[in-house]
C-alpha cells in the first residue's frame, strides 16, 4: 500500500512542471506584446529623433545693399540679385576676397537658392528699394543648416564632409557676427515643394490632401450610407442582396494598388480625367473608403433597438419615415465615427495615388481639384526618395505631421463615440 | 467656373422645384382641399424628380464630352497630319493641340495645329454653354410637368419614397459596379498584354526584365515577361512577414485573452491597434531608416552579407504591421469559444495554460486560420513597404538576405512616370495586377468562408 501513490500525489508531483509550462506560455505572450510595443516605440522615437530638427530652420539676418549697379529698375525682374546678396553678405566676412570666383561662389552658396528670388520679389514689389539698404532674413542652404544643427561634425576629416574648413570658418564668422538664428520652420507648412530641402514645404501636399479627402467624403459618405441603409433596412433576403454583400466584403479586402490600376485605366484612360488631379485621387479613395463606411453604418444601424422601429411603425410612420426620422439620427454618432476612421485610412493611403501620378514634382499649391497636386503620403514618398540629406529629416517631419492629423482624426472619432454613443 | 456652374444650376433648379411645389401644395390646402401627402413631400418629390435626371445628364455629359470633342478634332485634321495610323503619333498630336489650346506654346506650331487648337477651345466653350442650356431646359420642363400634375390626390410621399428607394439601390449597386470596373479594366489590358506576350511565357517564364528597347537596334534589352521570379520574391517577403507576425500575434492574443489583467488589456489593445493605423508609407520609411541598416550591421557582425534592400527588412516591417491584425482576429476567435468549454476544462483540473493550449486554442483554430489567411492576402497586396524597402530587380532566389522584388513593386515601378497604354511594359503591370487580384480574391473568399462557417458553429 505504501508504494502506491495516490492521484493527488501524482497531480502534485506534476503540478510544478505544469505550472512552469503555464508560466512559459505567459512569458511568451508578454514578450510578444513587448516586442510589438518595442517596435512602436522604436518607430516613434526614430521618427522624432530624425524629424525634430526639421521643425526649426537656420536663418541668416543681414543688411543687404540693393546695389543700383547690379539691379536696375528698367531691367526688372532681371538683375544681379545673387551678386548683390553675396557682396552684402561678404561685409560680415572680413578677410574674404570676392574677386576670387571660387570664393564668391562659396559665399553665394551659404544662402539658400531661394534668397535671390525673395529679394527679387521684394524689389519688384517696391522698386524704390533700389539703392537702399534693407535688413533681410533668409534661410541658409542645406549644408550650413545641417552644420548649425550638428548634422556635420567639424572634427571629421575634411574630405568626408560636405563643407570644407574654409566654409566652416565663414559660417563661424557669421555666427560670431550674431547673424544666425534658428526660428521655428514655418516654411515646412507654408512653402510648396522644392528641389532645395531648406525651401521645401508641405503646403501643396496639405492642400492636395484636403481636396482629395473632400472629394472622397462627398462621394463615399452619401453612397456608403445609402447602400448601408438599403442593405440593413430594406433589402429583401435574396440572391441579389447577397451578391452585393459578398461584393462589399471582398472590396474591403482588395489590395489598394488594384484600386490604383482601376483609376488609371478607367478614370484616366477611359474618362480622360487629368493625371495627378486630387479629383481622381479622391474618387479612387472614395471607392476604397466606401466599404469601411458601409460596414460601420450597418453596425450602427444594427445597434439601434427594434423597439424604436416598432414604435414609429406603430404610430403610422412609413418604413422610410421610420428609418430617416428615427433610426438614422440615433445611429449617426456611430456612422460619423466609422466615417472619420475611414477618412483617416484614406488620408494615409499612398499606393493608388502613385499610380495616378500624384507623386509629380510640383512647386506650387493646387488651385482646385483638377490641377496637379501631391498629397501628404505621396509627398513623404517623394522626399524619402530624394538623395539630399536635408530631405531625410524633412521626411520624418512630414510623417510626424501626417501622424498628427491621423491622431487628431482618431481622437475626434473616439470623442464622438464616448460622448454620443447610447447604450440601450 | 465651367465645371461648377452646371452643378450650381442643377441644385438651384431642384431647390426651386421644391419651393414652388411645396408652396402650391400649401395654397391648395389653404383653399380647403384635403391633401393625400403633406406639402413637404410634394416639394421633395418635385425636387428629386428634377435633380436625379439632370444630374445623370450632367455627369454623362462631362464624362463624354472630352472624348467626343477629341474625335471631332481628329476628324477635322488635314490628311497630312498623320503618317500612317500610329496610335502613339495620334496621341502626341492631340497632346500638342491640347497644350496649344491651354495657351502653352512651344516654338512655332504649324498653322493647322493652331487652327485645331482654336477649334478645340471653341468646341469646349460651345459644349459648356450647350450643357447649361440643356440643364436649364430640362429642369424647367420637369418642373412645369410636376407643377401641372400637382393635385390634392397625388401620392407625392409614395412617389418620393420610390425615388429614394431607387437611389439607395443605386448606392448599393456602386459596389458591384466597382468590382465590374476592376475586373473589366484588368481583363481588358491583360488581354492586350497577352496579345504581345504569350500566356505560357508570362506564367512559366523564369526571366522578368520589362525593359523594352526604345530604339530598334538597342543592345541587350529585348524584354522578358516571366512572372515566376516576381512571384517567388513576393512569397519570400510574405513568408518572412508571417514568420514575424503569426507567432507574435498569436502569443499576444493568448496572453491578452487569458492571462492579462483587465487593466493591462484595456491599455494594451488600443496601443496594438495604433500599429495597424500607421500608414504603410511610414512603415516603408521606417524600414529604410532603421530596420534595414540595423539588420545589415547585425548581419555584418555575424559575417553575413545582407543586401541593403533585403527581403528580410521589408518582411520584418510588414510583419510588425500585421501583428495587430492577427492579434485581434485570434482574440475574437478565442473569445467566441463558448464559456462552457473553458469552464469544463478548468473543472477537470487543467491549469489555465492547459485550458488554453488544449481546449480553447484548438477550438478557435478555424477562426484563427481565417485571420491568418486574410493576413496573407494583406501581405501579398501590401505595396508601399516593399516599394520603398525591397528591390527592383527580379531575382530567382529564396534567400531572404538577398534583394528581391514583388508583384506590387513591379506594378508601381512600371506605372510611375509617363505611361502609354500600348506599351507591353505598361500592360505587364495590368497583367500582374490581374494575378494579384485573382490570388487575393481567392484567399479572401476562402478566409471569409472559414470565418463565417466557424462563427455559425458556436452560435
Amino acid at each position: 500500500m505504501e508504494n502506491q501513490t495516490s492521484t493527488i500525489q501524482l497531480v502534485q508531483a506534476s503540478l510544478v512542471r505544469r505550472k512552469r509550462k503555464e508560466r512559459f506560455l505567459k512569458g511568451l505572450g508578454l514578450s510578444a506584446i513587448c516586442f510589438a510595443f518595442l517596435m512602436l516605440a522604436t518607430l516613434v522615437i526614430s521618427l522624432v529623433a530624425s524629424g525634430h530638427s526639421a521643425f526649426v530652420q537656420t536663418h541668416v539676418t543681414f543688411e543687404v545693399f540693393v546695389d543700383p549697379d547690379e539691379i536696375r529698375e528698367k531691367r526688372l525682374p532681371r538683375g544681379g540679385f545673387d551678386d548683390a546678396l553675396a557682396a552684402s553678405l561678404a561685409e560680415y566676412l572680413p578677410g574674404v576676397d570676392l574677386s576670387d570666383r571660387a570664393t564668391k561662389k562659396q559665399v553665394e552658396k551659404i544662402l539658400s537658392n531661394g534668397a535671390q528670388f525673395h529679394l527679387r520679389d521684394l524689389v519688384v514689389a517696391d522698386p524704390s528699394l533700389i539703392g537702399q539698404t534693407i535688413e533681410l532674413t533668409v534661410p541658409v542652404s542645406d549644408p550650413y543648416d545641417q552644420l548649425n544643427k550638428g548634422g556635420i561634425d567639424p572634427d571629421t576629416p575634411e574630405e568626408n564632409r560636405r563643407l570644407n574648413d574654409k566654409q566652416i570658418a565663414m559660417f563661424n564668422q557669421l555666427v560670431a557676427a550674431d547673424t544666425i538664428s534658428k526660428p521655428l520652420n514655418w516654411g515646412l507648412i507654408i512653402n510648396a515643394d522644392s528641389r532645395f530641402p531648406e525651401l521645401a514645404g508641405l503646403k501643396g501636399a496639405l492642400i492636395g490632401s484636403a481636396w482629395a479627402l473632400l472629394v472622397c467624403f462627398l462621394i463615399s459618405f452619401p453612397l456608403g450610407i445609402g447602400a448601408a441603409i438599403y442593405l440593413e433596412e430594406f433589402a429583401p433576403k435574396n440572391r441579389f442582396s447577397n451578391l452585393i454583400e459578398v461584393n462589399i466584403n471582398n472590396l474591403a479586402a482588395v489590395p489598394s494598388v488594384v484600386f490604383g490600376l482601376l483609376a488609371l485605366s478607367v478614370f484616366i484612360g477611359w474618362f480622360g480625367l487629368p493625371r495627378s488631379a486630387p479629383l481622381v485621387g479622391g474618387m479612387t479613395l472614395a471607392l476604397m473608403t466606401m466599404p469601411t463606411i458601409i460596414i460601420a453604418t450597418r453596425a450602427a444601424l444594427k445597434s439601434v433597438p427594434p423597439s424604436i422601429r416598432e414604435a414609429a411603425l406603430g404610430l403610422g410612420a412609413s418604413p422610410q419615415q421610420t428609418v430617416f426620422g428615427h433610426v438614422l439620427p440615433l445611429a449617426m454618432p456611430g456612422i460619423l465615427t466609422g466615417t472619420i476612421i475611414g477618412l483617416a485610412q484614406a488620408l494615409g493611403e499612398t499606393a493608388p495615388l502613385l499610380l495616378i501620378g500624384m507623386n509629380a514634382f510640383i512647386t506650387s499649391a493646387p488651385d482646385g481639384p483638377l490641377s496637379s497636386a501631391t498629397t501628404l503620403p505621396t509627398q513623404i514618398f517623394i522626399w524619402a526618395d530624394s538623395p539630399e540629406r536635408g530631405f531625410a529629416s524633412r521626411t520624418s517631419a512630414a510623417i510626424l505631421v501626417l501622424l498628427g492629423f491621423l491622431i487628431t482624426m482618431n481622437a475626434v472619432a473616439i470623442f464622438l463615440r464616448s460622448k454620443f454613443e447610447r447604450k440601450w | 467656373m465651367l465645371t461648377t456652374l452646371p452643378f450650381v444650376l442643377l441644385l438651384m433648379g431642384a431647390l426651386l422645384a421644391y419651393v414652388i411645389n411645396r408652396r402650391a401644395a400649401v395654397s391648395l390646402r389653404a383653399g380647403g382641399a384635403a391633401l393625400h401627402s403633406s406639402p413637404g413631400y410634394h416639394g421633395l418629390f418635385a425636387g428629386l424628380a428634377v435633380i436625379i435626371p439632370v444630374m445623370v445628364i450632367t455627369l454623362l455629359w462631362m464624362f463624354l464630352d472630352g472624348a467626343v470633342i477629341e474625335r471631332m478634332i481628329l476628324a477635322g485634321l488635314p490628311a497630312q497630319a498623320f503618317d500612317g495610323d500610329d496610335a502613339g503619333a495620334v496621341s502626341l498630336i492631340l497632346t500638342e493641340i491640347q497644350s496649344l489650346a491651354g495657351g502653352r506654346v512651344f516654338g512655332e506650331p504649324e498653322p493647322w495645329k493652331q487652327e485645331a487648337a482654336d477649334r478645340l477651345n471653341a468646341l469646349h466653350s460651345a459644349s459648356g454653354i450647350l450643357l447649361i442650356a440643356v440643364i436649364v431646359v430640362v429642369s424647367i420642363a420637369i418642373l412645369a410637368l410636376r407643377r401641372a400634375r400637382l393635385s390634392p390626390e397625388m401620392r407625392a410621399r409614395q412617389g418620393s419614397e420610390r425615388l429614394i428607394h431607387g437611389l439607395m439601390v443605386f448606392c448599393s449597386v456602386v459596389a458591384i459596379l466597382t468590382t465590374i470596373g476592376i475586373v473589366s479594366a484588368l481583363l481588358f489590358e491583360t488581354i492586350k498584354f497577352l496579345n504581345k506576350v504569350p500566356l505560357t511565357e508570362f506564367l512559366f517564364g523564369l526571366n522578368w526584365e520589362p525593359q523594352i528597347p526604345i530604339r530598334e537596334d538597342q543592345v541587350a534589352a529585348s524584354g522578358a515577361f516571366g512572372w515566376i521570379p516576381v512571384l517567388i520574391g513576393t512569397l519570400v517577403v510574405t513568408v518572412v512577414a508571417l514568420t514575424v507576425a503569426v507567432p507574435t500575434g498569436l502569443f499576444a492574443a493568448v496572453y491578452l485573452n487569458e492571462f492579462a489583467h483587465q487593466k493591462f488589456r484595456a491599455f494594451a489593445k488600443p496601443i496594438l491597434e495604433i500599429l495597424a493605423g500607421v500608414p504603410t508609407v511610414v512603415y516603408g520609411f521606417f524600414a529604410i531608416l532603421v530596420i534595414a541598416p540595423a539588420l545589415r550591421s547585425f548581419g555584418a557582425g555575424l559575417g553575413l552579407d545582407v543586401a541593403p534592400n533585403s527581403a528580410l527588412a521589408a518582411g520584418v516591417v510588414m510583419g510588425v504591421m500585421l501583428i495587430p491584425f492577427i492579434t485581434s482576429f485570434a482574440d475574437d476567435a478565442i473569445s467566441a469559444v463558448p464559456q462552457s468549454l473553458r469552464d469544463g476544462a478548468l473543472a477537470l483540473g487543467s491549469t489555465r495554460g492547459e485550458a488554453m493550449t488544449n481546449v480553447l486554442f484548438p477550438a478557435a483554430i478555424p477562426g484563427i486560420v481565417g485571420g491568418v489567411l486574410l493576413a496573407v492576402s494583406r501581405a501579398i497586396g501590401e505595396t508601399m513597404i516593399v516599394v520603398m524597402a525591397a528591390g527592383l530587380i527580379a531575382r530567382l532566389t529564396l534567400n531572404p538576405l538577398d534583394s528581391v522584388t514583388t508583384v506590387t513593386v513591379q506594378i508601381v515601378t512600371l506605372l510611375i512616370g509617363d505611361t502609354s497604354f500600348d506599351n507591353p511594359k505598361t500592360l505587364a503591370a495590368f497583367a500582374l495586377g490581374m494575378m494579384l487580384f485573382l490570388v487575393t480574391l481567392g484567399i479572401n473568399i476562402l478566409a471569409i468562408r472559414i470565418v463565417h462557417k466557424y462563427r455559425e458553429a458556436y452560435d
